[in-house]
């Protein structure tokens, strides 16, 4: 059941240039949440910008009840949200989204991130490697520069493989390449990913060749975030050409099991 | 203070309800509050038969407000009367469903369903593509409105509520259409045709290029059209149109209407509704203002 919290941003990191990590007190979000879900995030009390952001959740501080998201600055909304000074308040719904991600009964997982889709990543690292479980980890980044949270990522995953798309940090090429190599050696339960399109589509692929469970967290443009406006749809799998059919990000997702949706 | 309000033949106990496509079928919105606190939960546009919507993208911001091209998207009556309406009936407020179709025959059939349910009225959509007219909106002409609100009218005995599109030339037309044809009150405005271009990919930002736009963007616009309608006609008025507290519900009710919508102003704050029915009871106080009917067409024109 969402929350809406007015909270205050307690700590203000500024990662790069245009990406900064809130941390906000909001224990009655943190006590619920899961990995994977979002928030809608108010940017002011003007009517302009008229509809809350989706942001995901990165960190969930359980004993203290802070609750961390990490936001690259895109357009208005996102240029205003990164004036906030500490101190300041926030007005925030969430935890949002039924489809999280799901740790089952896995051994050995893969977690596959790119760009701003690694953030909702790290809670889902986090729980896997407390759980016992054997986390690799494969992030992309398309340089040198915008390389973030390279020392978080590694503590909570047992291996991690950064890869730049122009080589110049670590691995060359797409982070999904070297997952694809570990695979052909090892055996892997699932994979998780959030990113890209092009990387969420070649994971869905990846895994089902393989035969491999696979989770994708999506993004689509939203209304409400609740699920009641039906804006954030995407296609279900294997639906009639000529009589499409839909399920919603902001309710069903964001993350969805690869095999029902269409990408 | 009194802010019980008799809509069309449905006793509200205040005057705020929720728009159409804005509030589901109100479980979403029942995890932040009591739905008994509304004067009513209109439905979202529900048809015959289930429908998919258009492709994504759907919804897009825009200065002050949102366009969107939803499509419609809906599991169909059947499954709204054994799966929604259970739900909705356990809270204190009226239910109004609002009906959508693609023909005359099909808008008919579902109302004679409609009729049958336990439902406290029905809001005829037409603002839907009318497929036999070459997908033209149902309510854009006279004719148009009268023709579907009376054969809707043969088969509906509940409270009948025809909700205008703003995308007409002169919406006292339609609006008597509706009168002219025994709709007990008409609801306006329904969104503005709108459109917005991504200046880099040049495309239009929505799958369907254009889309309806809503929020308070549209308010000026939407509080002219219910004061013209209120000149035009003897039935009662429901306004929205950004309305997203209860000073903008006041400039309606002032306008002309007898109660108000709250649409898009629900995705921006979940309170919005619960906030504008204490704003009204505010003004009302500060007014000395015993009965909330004292509010209704009180504008002094200049
Ligand atoms: C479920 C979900 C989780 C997300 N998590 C994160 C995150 O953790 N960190 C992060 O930096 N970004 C995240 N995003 C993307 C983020 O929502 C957008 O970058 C942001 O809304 C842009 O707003 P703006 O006003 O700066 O940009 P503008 O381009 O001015 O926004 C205009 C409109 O488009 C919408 N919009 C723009 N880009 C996107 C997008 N990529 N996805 C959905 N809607 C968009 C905005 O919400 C707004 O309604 C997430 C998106 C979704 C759907
Ligand atoms: C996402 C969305 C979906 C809508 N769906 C419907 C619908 O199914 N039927 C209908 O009559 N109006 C629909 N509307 C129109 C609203 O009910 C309302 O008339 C319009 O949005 C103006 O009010 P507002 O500015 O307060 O949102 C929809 C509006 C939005 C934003």
């Amino acid at each position: 059941m969402p929350k809406q919290v007015y909270t205050k941003l307690v700590k203000k990191e500024k990662l790069l240039d245009d990406l900064y990590k809130f941390s906000v007190e909001a224990k009655e979000i943190v006590d619920i949440a899961k990995p994977g879900n979002f928030l809608e995030i108010r940017i002011n009390e003007n009517l302009d910008p008229f509809l809350r952001r989706p942001i995901s959740i990165y960190n969930l501080n359980k004993e203290k009840g802070i609750l961390e998201f990490i936001f690259q600055v895109k357009g208005k909304g996102t240029q205003l949200l990164s004036k906030k000074e500490e101190g300041d308040f926030i007005d925030i719904i969430g935890p949002l989204g039924s489809g999280t991600f799901k740790l089952e009964e896995y051994k050995n997982i893969a977690i596959l991130g790119g760009g701003i889709g690694i953030f909702p990543l790290y809670e889902l690292a986090k729980e896997a490697k407390q759980d016992g479980i054997n986390v690799n980890m494969y992030i992309e980044f398309r340089n040198k520069n915008l390389v973030v949270l390279e020392k978080e990522f590694e503590e909570k995953s047992s291996k991690l493989t950064i890869t730049t798309d122009d080589g110049s940090y670590k691995n060359s090429g797409f982070a999904i390449q070297y997952l694809e190599r570990d695979l052909n050696e090892n055996k892997l339960d699932a994979i998780y990913a959030c990113g890209p399109l092009p990387m969420l589509r070649a994971a869905k692929k990846l895994a089902e060749e393989r035969n491999i469970p696979c989770q994708l967290s999506l993004e689509e443009k939203m209304g409400c975030g609740l699920g009641v406006c039906l804006g954030c749809a995407v296609k279900t799998a294997n639906s009639p050409v000529d009589n499409p059919q839909y399920i919603h990000v902001c309710k069903a997702g964001p993350v969805f099991d690869s095999k029902l949706v269409e990408i | 203070m009194n802010t019980k309000i008799n809509f069309a033949g449905i006793e509200m106990k205040n005057p705020v309800t929720v728009a159409s496509g804005t509030f589901g079928y109100g479980r979403e919105y029942s995890e932040f509050y009591d739905l008994g606190k509304l004067g009513a939960v209109i439905t979202k546009g529900t048809s015959l038969k289930p429908r998919p919507g258009n492709k994504p993208t759907r919804v897009y911001e825009t200065t002050g407000g949102m366009i969107n091209s939803i499509g419609l998207q809906n599991p169909g009556v059947e499954y709204f009367a054994s799966y929604d309406l259970p739900f909705l009936r356990k809270f204190d407020t009226k239910v109004i469903v609002n009906a959508c179709g693609s023909s005359v025959e099909e808008y008919v059939e579902l109302c004679k369903i409609l009729n049958t349910l336990d439902i406290d009225g029905v809001e005829l959509n037409l603002s839907c593509p009318n497929v036999k007219a070459g997908c033209l909106a149902f309510g854009t002409t006279y004719d148009g409105v009268k023709g579907i609100t009376s054969a809707v009218r043969k088969v509906l005995d509940k409270p009948l509520i025809v909700k205008l599109t703003p995308n007409v030339t002169d919406i006292t037309q339609t609006a008597k259409g509706a009168e002219n044809a025994g709709a007990d009150a008409v609801s306006l405005i329904n969104t503005l045709l709108a459109m917005k271009i991504d200046i880099n990919t040049k495309k239009p930002v929505l799958a369907n290029n254009t889309g309806g736009l809503s929020g308070p963007a549209i308010k000026p616009v939407a509080v002219r059209m219910v004061y013209q309608v209120s000149k035009a006609v003897k039935i009662p008025i429901m306004g929205l149109g950004g309305i997203v507290n209860g000073e903008d519900a006041i400039e309606f009710m002032l306008a002309g209407a007898s109660t108000v919508s709250i649409g898009c102003g629900n995705f921006i704050n979940p309170y919005t509704a619960v906030e504008t029915i204490n704003g009204i009871e505010a003004y009302m106080k500060k007014h000395n203002i015993e009965d909330i009917k004292d509010i209704i067409g009180k504008v002094e024109m200049n």
